[in-house]
């Protein structure tokens, strides 16, 4: 793609998203017009002692894209694991708050985790593919899920919602390790798209893709936000600005670890911003 | 500009050449400590063949103990030992596994958990014979099952649990972490996870524990001679709560004998039948392990 197509993506992609009126917690926060499908209510949790996230209060729209931005160790990673509490995970780390998926508290006693995870999917930094078949790493979700369709048909639809199926129809046997590493995660994605969930959560999907396969995985995205609401976490600015309809910019800074310092619709945050903190950072002053 | 004409002299001089000579005369001291142990290995590999050749025949496999040296057989040896070995395997291994995914994947981290684990190691490091006189206590005459097959099994089985356990958590500890994130975060249960995923990765690692935790028991004697495995089995088995022997034992016994009544060739033509044993059942392993491998 030329420079100039990713110019006018970007432009795009400031002027369409909708203005979103601040209300609620602080000027800086706002809220998104459209319906929510995450609700995160002051949410703070800690690894062992160490604080990673202090009241973080936010609330995600269906059908869009949502970035969370922020240096290294501002906490956006740890956020979006608790979405679908993959923190659990961690022996050390305590949540304290709320997470709403769609009215319900992921973190209610009696949740099951399994469940949660099941409708909010997630792709990993680093692409993590089973070291199985293509055709197994799609179908494996949704068999341990019970599907009862025809996995054919399923692993098709998947590939190609991923963008993968032209590229590895005739090889759907061979091992997924074989791919290349941008192949490799948008099996991750296809595998996260065939068990059929609401959301989809990235963990920065590109941090580990060279520029074209960046470009790919950032189409597929606001392709799939059609059809799911997608919450990514990035380390690129650009990328957010090119991807996201709504951005978060959080912070660590000497009182609190992992703060959300704004957080208003992407073309709010990249052209206007409010908190002095995040112009500085989206202009490279620090971070 | 720089002058990179004559003069430069790249010949190893002063600090480089004394580190080049040290780098030279390691050499030969790790490669003196490889052909040191395996040349000694050999040698005893030859004598051994070299004095039980003659007896290795079908006769010598498919006969019982005799008095008589020239007729005697390790028929009943190989039998017992098969017995014995096949129900070590069914008792140690899915016990061994599961301890150690349990520990692994299911159990707390905590401090009672940490206590186990280090317990387990020192439990690996116990002398055989110590076990021994544990099954004698407990499984000979405590549960009353004498000196049978039933209480050999579960000796050898407590003797090579700790290995399976350590080296099966090392294989586990190997699959790496992306793996279990992945299949979890696509709602697959933690026994999901542990069965699809972590342990087909781990098999490989497994296995190369178990077969040699499995060739540890083929070869003991020790401890089936403290719970007080028979020297003379003159049937076959049919059944766990029989008197057994096995091919290390009848070895043991034919050592002991005075030399000149021609027991001496027996007892090296059984080690070499034992080693045949063991060698092929490493080699079933790696056929195991490299079709995990593959896939």
């Amino acid at each position: 793609m030329t420079q100039s197509a990713i110019e006018s993506r970007e432009e795009a992609a400031l002027s369409s998203t909708a203005a979103m009126h601040a209300a609620g917690e602080g000027p800086s926060i706002g809220k998104p017009e459209e319906e929510i499908c995450v609700s995160i209510d002051d949410i703070s949790l800690w690894y062992g002692q160490k604080q990673a996230l202090t009241h973080v209060s936010m609330e995600i729209a269906v059908n869009k894209v949502t970035a969370l931005i922020g240096p290294s160790g501002c906490g956006k990673s740890t956020l979006l694991r608790c979405i679908n509490r993959m923190n659990d995970l961690i022996p050390s780390a305590r949540t304290e708050g709320a997470v709403h998926y769609r009215g319900a508290n992921v973190y209610e006693s009696g949740v099951d985790p399994v469940e949660v995870r099941r409708r909010i999917g997630m792709v990993f930094q680093k692409p993590n593919p089973f070291p199985k078949s293509i055709y197994d790493n799609v179908a494996f979700g949704a068999k341990v899920n019970g599907y009862k369709g025809n996995f054919d048909e399923l692993v098709e639809r998947s590939l190609k919602r991923a963008a993968l199926w032209d590229e590895v129809k005739d090889d759907l046997n061979s091992s997924g390790l074989a791919l290349s590493g941008g192949q490799q995660q948008r099996l991750c994605i296809a595998r996260a798209v065939a068990n059929n969930p609401d959301v989809i959560l990235m963990d920065e999907p590109c941090s580990a893709l060279d520029p074209i396969a960046t470009l790919k995985i950032e189409d597929l995205m606001r392709e799939l936000a059609d059809e799911y609401t997608i919450i990514i976490v990035t380390h690129n600015m650009q990328q957010a600005a090119r991807v996201s309809d709504y951005t978060a910019f959080m912070l660590t800074d000497e009182e609190s670890s992992g703060k959300l310092i704004e957080y208003a619709s992407t073309s709010l945050i990249f052209t206007q911003p409010r908190e002095q903190r995040t112009e500085d950072y989206i202009r490279g002053r620090f971070g | 500009m720089t002058d990179f004409g004559a003069g430069v002299r790249l010949r190893a001089a002063g600090a480089v050449a004394r580190r080049q000579a040290f780098s030279r005369i390691s050499y030969w001291i790790l490669l003196l400590a490889t052909v040191l142990p395996l040349g000694l290995l050999l040698y005893l590999g030859y004598d051994t063949i070299s004095e039980g050749w003659s007896r290795m025949d079908w006769d010598f496999l498919t006969s019982y103990p005799s008095r008589k040296a020239e007729q005697a057989g390790i028929r009943s040896s190989i039998l017992g030992l098969v017995w014995v070995l096949g129900l070590t395997i069914a008792i140690a291994i899915p016990i061994g596994i599961g301890t150690a995914i349990w520990l692994e994947e299911f159990a707390p981290k905590n401090r009672l958990t940490a206590l186990v684990k280090l317990n387990i190691s020192n439990l690996a490091g116990v002398p055989s014979i110590i076990y021994g006189i544990l099954g004698l206590t407990v499984f000979v005459r405590g549960a009353g099952f004498g000196p049978t097959i039933l209480s050999g099994a579960l000796v050898l089985a407590l003797m090579i649990l700790p290995m399976i356990v350590i080296t099966s958590q090392e294989a586990l500890r190997q699959v790496p972490p992306s793996i279990r994130e992945g299949s979890l975060a696509l709602g697959a249960t933690r026994w999901q996870t542990v069965w699809f995923h972590i342990l087909p990765g781990a098999m490989p690692g497994i296995m190369t524990g178990t077969v040699f935790a499995i060739s540890r028991a083929a070869g003991e004697t020790a401890a089936l001679i403290m719970i007080g495995a028979s020297a003379f089995v003159a049937y076959d088995n049919t059944s766990v709560f029989e008197d057994f022997t096995t091919i290390p034992i009848q070895i043991y016994n034919w050592t002991l004998r005075p030399t000149g009544q021609g027991f001496q060739p027996n007892a090296s033509a059984a080690i070499v039948a034992l080693m045949i044993g063991v060698i092929a059942l490493n080699a079933v392993a790696v056929v195991i392990r490299e079709r995990f491998r593959r896939d």
